[in-house]
C-alpha cells in the first residue's frame, strides 16, 4: 500500500481564534497586514532547513491552524536574527511572533521531541530564576544530559580548546539578591493570574 | 567619561576575552566604567522564548539599577544590548508591558522610569570619544592588516541605534582610524547561527562555514567582532567547520583586541591567548621618537 498524506488544510484542522490571539499580543499586531509576499523565507538563512518556511508559518498561524504551527520545527529552527523583522515590507515583527509561537509550544508541551532548543530554552530560565546568572559550562553539561548524552563525547575537541584557553569556569555565577529576583519573577505569575 | 557597565554572563564564561581587552582600552582613553552592582542575567533569546513578560522583567531590573545608579548603561554584549534596548522599547510602546513592569519592580522596591540610555561600546567610540582623538592614540598602526569586519545581528537588527541597519559601518571606521585595511565583506550582518551550532549542529557548522569561507576567498587575515557569542562560534567550531567542509581557518577577534594593539598596549592583556584560532600577526614595532634617534646612530 502506498502511504499518502494529506498536503493541504481542511476547515476543520483550525482552532478557530488562534490567530486573533496571536495577533493580541503585543509586537503580533501586524500579522493581520501579511501580504504572502515570501520576503521572510527569502532572507531567512535557516529556511532550507524548515519544514513550514516562515511565510507559510505566518499563513498558517492567522488561518488558526495552531496544531501546525505549534509542533513544526520552523519556530525552534529561528535563531532571532531578525532579518525577516526588518526586511518585511508591511512591518510584521516575524521574530516575535516566532517567540510567541515558542512560548506557547513550551507552555502546553508540544515540540519536536529530538530538538534540544526547547530543552535549552528551559534550563536556560530555571537557571537564571536560581541563580540570577547563567554559567555556561553548567548550561551545557545540563543540555547534553538531558537530550543527547553521548554526543558530548564527539565534542571533546573544543571542550580541550576552551579548557587550555581559559574560557570555562566551574565556579556557579550568582547575584546576591536572588529573592529580589524571585520575588520580581512571582509578582509577574500574580498578575497573570490576577487577570486571567 | 564615565558610564555604567553591564557584563552580561559571557563576558565573565567564553567570552572574557572581550571584557578583558575592552577595559584596558577604555581605560586607555580616559573612560571610566563602573561595574552594575548586581547585575543579572538580560535573559538573552532563550528567555523570550519561555516568557516574554518575565523576560522584560529580568532586562529591567537591571536597567532599575541603572537609572537608580545614575548614568548610562554601556552593554558590550549583542545580546544584552538587544533584550536591554527592547524592554526599554516595550516599556514604552505597550502599556500592558509597562504594568506588568512597574508591578515586579515595586514588590522589591524598584522604579524604572524608562530614561537610561543603553549604548554600545562603538556608539561611545565613535560619538562620544570620536575617531580623531582615537587615531592620536594609536602609536602602533595596524598596516597590511586585512580585516574583515563582521557586526552580527543584534546590534543593528531590529533597532538600528546608532548604524545603518543594512550595511553598518561604525567598525569599518574605527578599523580604519587604527590604520587597518578594511576589506569589503557583504555578509557583515549576516547570522552567525547563534545558540544553533550547539543545538542543530548541520545548520549551525554551515552558517559558521558561509563566514568564514567568504572571510578567508576575500583573503583577510582575521574577522573582527562585537559579540561573544559570534566570537565563539566562530573560533571555537573552526575545527569541526574543517573537518566537514575543508580548511577555512581564518581567526576571528574582538575590535577591542585589536585597538589595544594599535594603542600599544602589553599583548598579554589583550587576551589573544584566550582564542583556540591564533591570531599571530603583529603590527611594526612602535616608531617612538627616541627609536629613530638610536636607529640613526
Amino acid at each position: 500500500m502506498m502511504k499518502v498524506t494529506r498536503t493541504i488544510k481542511y476547515d476543520a484542522d483550525r482552532v478557530k481564534g488562534f490567530g486573533r490571539e496571536i495577533m493580541r499580543v503585543p509586537g503580533c499586531e501586524e500579522l493581520e497586514s501579511c501580504i504572502q509576499c515570501g520576503t521572510c523565507s527569502g532572507v531567512c538563512p535557516l529556511s532550507i532547513y524548515m519544514d513550514h518556511t516562515p511565510r507559510q508559518v505566518m499563513a498558517l498561524t492567522r488561518g488558526d491552524f495552531k496544531n501546525e504551527v505549534l509542533s513544526s520545527q520552523t519556530i525552534w529552527l529561528c535563531a532571532s536574527c531578525y532579518a525577516c523583522t526588518v526586511e518585511c515590507p508591511r512591518g510584521i515583527r516575524i521574530t516575535d511572533i516566532m517567540y510567541e509561537l515558542k512560548q506557547r509550544a513550551i507552555h502546553e508541551h508540544i515540540y519536536p521531541s529530538h530538538l534540544p532548543i526547547p530543552v535549552l530554552a528551559r534550563e536556560f530560565s530555571e537557571m537564571v530564576k536560581r541563580h540570577g546568572r547563567i554559567t555556561e559550562l553548567l548550561l551545557v553539561i545540563k543540555l547534553f544530559l538531558k537530550t543527547k548524552p553521548f554526543a558530548a563525547v564527539g565534542n571533546w575537541r573544543l571542550g580541550i580548546d576552551l579548557l587550555k584557553t581559559g574560557r570555562l569556569s566551574m565556579a556557579t555565577e550568582k547575584i546576591q539578591n536572588r529573592n529580589e529576583l524571585g520575588r520580581m519573577l512571582e509578582a509577574v505569575d500574580e498578575k497573570k493570574g490576577a487577570e486571567a | 567619561m564615565k558610564y555604567c557597565y553591564f557584563p552580561g554572563c559571557s563576558l565573565k564564561g567564553l567570552g572574557r576575552a572581550y571584557e578583558e581587552s575592552l577595559l584596558p582600552v577604555m581605560a586607555h582613553l580616559g573612560i571610566q566604567l563602573e561595574e552594575l552592582a548586581d547585575w543579572n542575567c538580560c535573559g538573552a533569546t532563550a528567555y523570550m522564548a519561555v516568557d516574554e513578560a518575565k523576560a522584560c522583567v529580568l532586562a529591567a531590573r537591571n536597567l532599575a539599577l541603572a537609572e537608580k545608579h545614575g548614568g548610562q548603561l554601556l552593554a558590550p554584549c549583542a545580546a544584552c544590548y538587544l533584550v536591554l534596548n527592547k524592554t526599554k522599547h516595550y516599556f514604552h510602546d505597550y502599556p500592558e508591558m509597562k504594568r506588568k513592569i512597574d508591578h515586579a519592580l515595586s514588590a522589591v522596591g524598584l522604579k524604572y522610569a524608562g530614561d537610561t540610555p543603553v549604548r554600545h561600546p562603538l556608539d561611545i567610540l565613535l560619538n562620544d570619544v570620536g575617531l580623531d582623538a582615537i587615531r592620536q592614540k594609536v602609536r602602533r598602526p595596524l598596516a597590511g592588516l586585512k580585516v574583515a569586519p563582521y557586526y552580527g545581528c543584534q546590534i543593528v537588527r531590529p533597532y538600528a541605534t546608532f548604524d545603518d541597519q543594512y550595511n553598518p559601518t561604525t567598525m569599518d571606521r574605527l578599523l580604519e582610524a587604527l590604520g587597518a585595511s578594511v576589506i569589503r565583506y557583504p555578509l557583515k550582518t549576516k547570522c552567525c547561527g547563534g545558540s544553533l551550532t550547539g543545538t542543530v549542529h548541520e545548520a549551525g557548522i554551515r552558517m559558521v562555514y558561509i563566514l568564514l569561507n567568504e572571510a578567508r576567498k576575500r583573503g583577510a587575515h582575521c574577522l573582527a567582532t562585537v559579540c561573544p557569542l559570534c566570537q565563539f562560534n566562530l573560533d571555537a567550531y573552526h575545527a569541526q567547520v574543517t573537518r566537514r567542509y575543508g580548511n577555512v581557518v581564518v581567526p576571528t577577534v574582538y575590535f577591542s583586541q585589536l585597538m589595544g594593539l594599535a594603542f600599544g598596549l602589553p599583548e598579554a592583556d589583550l587576551a589573544f591567548k584566550r582564542a583556540a584560532v591564533p591570531f599571530s600577526w603583529r603590527p611594526p614595532p612602535a616608531r617612538a621618537p627616541q627609536a629613530s634617534v638610536a636607529a640613526s646612530k
